[in-house]
């Protein structure tokens, strides 16, 4: 070992290498205790920021697509059912979530120094930012839309019969809901053709 | 005298109800304490057929929601399915050459600005009865 490390360093390894006098039945129990602790209390703080109003409180949109968002089918709607914000936009996948979790703190970046506050300012990124979503659904084959809208779960026979045509193809064609439907749950970007594949 | 007293009672009930009959509420005829009857919100049908014009260029309506339809400066959601490159696909009546034309008729490539709103034309057809009776009979073919 060519390399001299400073002498803190060796101390701790030292430290950390050595047998305690501790029973292994201890160690073990503090351990595991230790980490469902750690771990539980890990998963409620992800579940915490997960919740709408943790949302609004550091990404720029409560005064824009938060009020777009409120007057869709996914918000209010007969039955009840409400896809907040991470249903759609936060992977239900453990690592998929963390990934997106700190792609997102960009976001914040953008929201503290005042980037998109204004309504102005907000049409002129909207493009970039609705851009940026959709790519993201089309990479992962509209994995949060499915979530819930499982294209091998729906009944082709009881949707409207354009629906149910357009469907069918889209599924043969391996085309992903994102391809399609577009600007749902948000106002579309002005002054951009949007692309849909229908 | 008695004739004299009968005339002023029946005078004093005309006024009172008169003035009675004036203080009737914008609400209608309804107690201050009273909520207002709220109508029900008009339903668009699930399955409804496209409806028969009445009369010549009548705007044809609309026989399905369009609430869930982004129809604003940006974006035209009605033409995703009515424009002229989409509703082979889609199915959907296809929108009339004439909303290509502009104020000069000069035919455009796209719809022409001033047909843009389509809703400003074209109205949902919901489920409901005409509120006021109307004796308008479709001349001809029309209506059927």
């Amino acid at each position: 070992m060519g390399i001299k490390l400073p002498g803190f360093i060796q101390r701790f390894w030292k430290w950390f290498r050595k047998p305690s006098h501790f029973a292994i039945g201890s160690i073990l129990t503090v351990g595991i205790v230790m980490g469902i602790v750690f771990w539980g209390g890990f998963n409620t703080a992800m579940e915490m920021s997960n919740q709408e109003d943790f949302c609004i409180s550091c990404h720029e949109m409560e005064n824009n697509v938060y009020q777009e968002y409120v007057g869709t089918i996914h918000y209010n709607n007969r039955s009840g059912v409400r896809a907040t914000c991470p249903d759609c936009h936060v992977p239900k996948e453990w690592v998929p979530k963390m990934v997106r979790k700190i792609q997102a703190s960009k976001e914040l970046y953008a929201k503290a120094f005042g980037i998109v506050d204004t309504p102005k300012k907000f049409e002129e990124h909207r493009f970039e930012m609705a851009s940026r979503e959709w790519e993201r659904m089309k990479a992962n084959d509209s994995q949060e839309c499915r979530n819930c809208h499982n294209f091998e779960y729906m009944d082709l026979t009881t949707q409207k019969p354009v629906a149910s045509k357009i469907h069918n193809e889209a599924e043969d064609e391996g085309k992903t809901c994102i391809d399609c439907h577009k600007g749902i749950a948000h106002q579309l970007p002005k002054d951009h053709k949007i692309e849909k594949a229908i | 005298m008695k004739g004299k007293f009968v005339v002023s009672a029946l005078l004093a009930v005309c006024v009172s109800a008169a003035a009675f009959a004036e203080v009737t509420s914008l609400r209608g005829d309804q107690g201050i304490g009273e909520g207002n009857e709220v109508v029900a919100i008009k339903q668009v049908p699930k399955k409804q057929d496209r409806l028969a014009l009445d009369y010549v260029n009548q705007p044809p309506l609309i026989p399905h929601s369009t609430d869930q339809v982004q129809l604003n400066p940006s974006n035209n959601g009605c033409l995703e399915c009515h424009d002229v490159d989409k509703y082979r696909k889609s199915g959907a009546p296809r929108v009339s050459p004439t909303h290509y034309m502009d104020s000069d008729n000069k035919v455009l490539g796209d719809v022409a600005p001033r047909r843009y709103f389509c809703l400003q034309c074209h109205v949902t057809q919901v489920d409901a009865t005409p509120l006021v009776e109307n004796t308008f009979q479709p001349a001809g073919k029309f209506g059927q």
